[in-house]
């Protein structure tokens, strides 16, 4: 996140007010509400949220995916100093591969299957540079090496049914960073992928991370994926950013009550098992019928802490709760800290 | 595994092979798939079992297998006493009273076409009971039971989320006080927050009526928050079972410390100062298992008898079944596969 003191060099991506609605015959799907975030370079931004958050839309609209037919679009997308919003679609084309990349939850569906995987990479070197067959061949191969396929030699004219889950994700990798993109966006990589393989491939993006200095925005529903590689979190609900912390701060003095619900549901394996689970009562929102208010207002326990029905007729802003902490919540922030800490201790308190 | 008196589910041996048929004209039997290889099992009332394994573990398989959904190839299948391996699908109508299944999936689960009300009147029709007070109150109370709005009785499917229509799920296998529910990762569609209210309710239905779980999942950290033993599977077998709290602090099986250590806990200080085994590669075809032991291609520790005998599944502490030759109750600290394991300090050694 950008704070006064680090923030030497200009982000490399920063998203300004950025707001994608679809019109459909049911009405406005307001899939995301004036998101505004950015990611310095080298460092890993995991965006959390469950299905319906906006998380995924918002990765395609940086990535030039969303279709502006289909599709209201407002707001900046600044990467390296260009604005993508605005951009033909023949320059989002050039940028799109060469610098930003994006890997998929699917990799079955992601990858063609009628074509042998090595093919499918040198098409992403040929799609930006003027290489040679046998150049792109060799690059090709020595990617695939260094994403971990065993015998590349023989693997790179297999085709995708040939590879496992694991080895298919691998190689949408290997596809995504062949041309050295400076970002990358990873949406859920790992959910198709048994836990085992999922530590497998967490590790390998961090290590080509730091390898070829790639920012990293990860997508994902997994509190636990996130404590384990983001440097930066935002939390999505109902098309809104809700909070962004450091990750340390986020998991130790969180503040928003829809990050405190995640904290509290999901299971952990360092606790005690005697402890119920509590769950956030109800369900996410319509996206066609967003809450007026807070997006959060209908599920959340505290709303008889704001005076004035405030939840459920205004709309809070994204306010610093510290330099680096941004929280979206009319309680006031000392007393969404006491409420967080009270529960952050009971949490704690039932650990084995 | 021994079993005692009163078990609500005993499974013995159980084996489910699938054929693999070659192509061309005439298809001809080339192999088999061993989706479950020689597993048993048991289930007391009011206990829930958890089966936890990547996928192509042969987990769900076992899960069909018990309620006969997939064919056993041998190996009995007792249900409350009875054995019911090899009775004819018109026999199994009286037994499907006792026992339920939660399927994954709660979207393909619910026939879209019919209403809620009917969907969970079905157990009472098929079996034709007929509840004190009639279907329809019946079916209203097993709403309000599970958190539904009794007054959505006549709306479809398409009309819940995902959370709901599990609810829709459970309402049905719960209406004939089933003595046994197959759970098939019952919550692993489902959105965390919603995870969560899904596990209470499992667990408040259990108090309240008894029912026995048999919790298949991949995500051991919900595994953890329900079971009261858990049972690990790789390639068809079982690696390791035992007391949840023996298998989560104290297992002794490889593949067990490498699944655990593979999961993300969510605190950041506490995940940077983890240590954890990688292990490498993937599952290996069920088509061509490795021979002795199924883990060994892929274990931090095998050695040359691992290859040569399949190691039994021995009870090596009370309750606590592990198969393997080379049993370590603290795995080496490493992040990465040596290329030999030797100098393991703390390896028990078996038999």
């Amino acid at each position: 996140m950008t704070s006064p003191a680090r923030a030497v060099e200009p982000p490399l991506l920063s998203v300004k007010n950025l707001s994608v609605a679809f019109p459909t015959e049911d009405g406005l799907v307001q899939a995301v509400d004036d998101v505004s975030f950015s990611v310095e370079k080298g460092k890993t931004l995991a965006i959390v949220g469950e299905s319906g958050s906006g998380k995924s839309v918002t990765a395609q609209a940086i990535m030039g995916l969303i279709d502006r037919k289909a599709a209201r679009m407002t707001g900046e997308i600044w990467l390296d100093g260009q604005e993508l919003i605005g951009l033909p679609a023949d320059e989002m084309q050039a940028l799109r591969g060469s610098q930003v990349a994006m890997i998929f939850q699917d990799p079955m569906s992601s990858l063609h299957p009628f074509y042998r995987v090595g093919a499918q990479i040198t098409e992403a070197i040929f799609a930006h540079r003027s290489v040679g067959a046998k150049a792109a061949r060799a690059e090709a191969l020595e990617m695939l090496q260094r994403v971990g396929i065993p015998a590349a030699e023989r693997r790179i004219d297999d085709y995708p049914h040939q590879l496992s889950g694991g080895m298919r994700q691998r190689v949408m990798i290997a596809m995504a960073l062949i041309n050295k993109p400076a970002l990358l966006i990873a949406d859920e990589p790992t959910t198709a992928l048994d836990v085992t393989v999922q530590a497998q491939i967490l590790g390998l993006i961090g290590s080509l991370q730091s390898e070829f200095q790639i920012t990293v925005i990860m997508i994902t529903h997994d509190l636990g994926i996130v404590a384990d590689v983001a440097d930066d979190v935002a939390v999505m609900y109902g098309g809104r950013i809700v909070e962004v912390a450091p990750t340390s701060v986020l998991y130790h003095q969180p503040e928003m009550p829809y990050t405190l619900g995640l904290l509290s549901s999901v299971p952990r394996m360092d606790r005690d098992v005697s402890m119920r689970l509590e769950p956030i009562p109800g369900n996410p929102p319509s996206p066609i019928r967003l809450p007026p208010g807070c997006v959060f207002a209908p599920r959340c326990k505290y709303v008889d802490r704001v005076p004035g029905g405030a939840c459920a007729s205004a709309r809070p802003e994204l306010l610093h709760a510290a330099p680096d902490h941004l929280v979206r919540c009319h309680l006031p922030s000392e007393e969404r800290q006491q409420i967080a800490q009270d529960l952050l201790r009971v949490l704690a308190g039932g650990a084995a | 595994m021994t079993a005692e008196r009163g078990d609500i589910l005993k499974v013995t041996d159980l084996r489910t092979y699938f054929p693999v048929r070659s192509s061309g004209l005439i298809p001809r039997v080339i192999g088999q798939v061993k989706a479950v290889d020689g597993v048993s099992l048991h289930i007391g009332p009011g206990e829930t079992l958890g089966l936890v394994g990547e996928s192509g573990s042969g987990k769900t398989t076992v899960a069909r297998s018990i309620l006969l959904l997939a064919h056993p190839t041998s190996g009995t299948i007792e249900l409350d006493g009875q054995d019911i391996t090899r009775l004819a699908p018109s026999a199994l109508v009286p037994v499907r009273r006792k026992a339920q299944m939660i399927f994954q999936d709660p979207y393909n689960a619910l026939n879209p076409r019919h209403t809620v009300g009917t969907i969970i009147s079905a157990p009472f029709k098929i079996q034709n009971v007929v509840p004190p007070g009639g279907v329809k109150a019946a079916v209203a109370e097993l709403m309000e039971r599970v958190g539904l709005n009794p007054e959505h009785y006549n709306r479809y499917p398409n009309e819940f989320s995902g959370g709901q229509r599990q609810r829709i799920g459970i309402a049905r296998a719960i209406a004939l006080r089933p003595k046994l529910i197959v759970c098939d990762e019952p919550v692993s569609a489902l959105d965390v927050s919603i995870q969560a209210q899904i596990v209470n309710l499992l667990r408040d239905l259990q108090q309240e009526f008894g029912i026995s779980y048999l919790f298949v999942a991949h995500d051991l950290a919900v595994v953890r928050q329900i079971s009261h033993r858990v049972a690990v599977m790789y390639l068809g077998k079982i690696m390791e079972s035992a007391p949840r709290k023996t298998i989560y602090t104290a297992p002794l099986h490889p593949y067990t410390h490498s699944l655990l250590s593979a999961v993300p806990i969510p605190d950041p200080s506490l995940q940077k100062r983890r240590s954890r085994i990688m292990l490498e590669g993937d599952l290996p075809s069920p088509i061509n298992p490795p021979s002795g032991c199924v883990f060994r291609t892929r274990c931090y520790q095998a050695q040359e008898r691992c290859s040569r005998e399949v190691p039994p599944l021995s009870e090596l502490e009370d309750g606590h079944f592990v198969a393997c030759h080379f049993p370590v109750a603290r795995p080496p600290v490493q992040t990465t596969v040596p290329a030999a394991a030797d100098g393991l300090t703390g390896a028990l050694r078996v038999g």
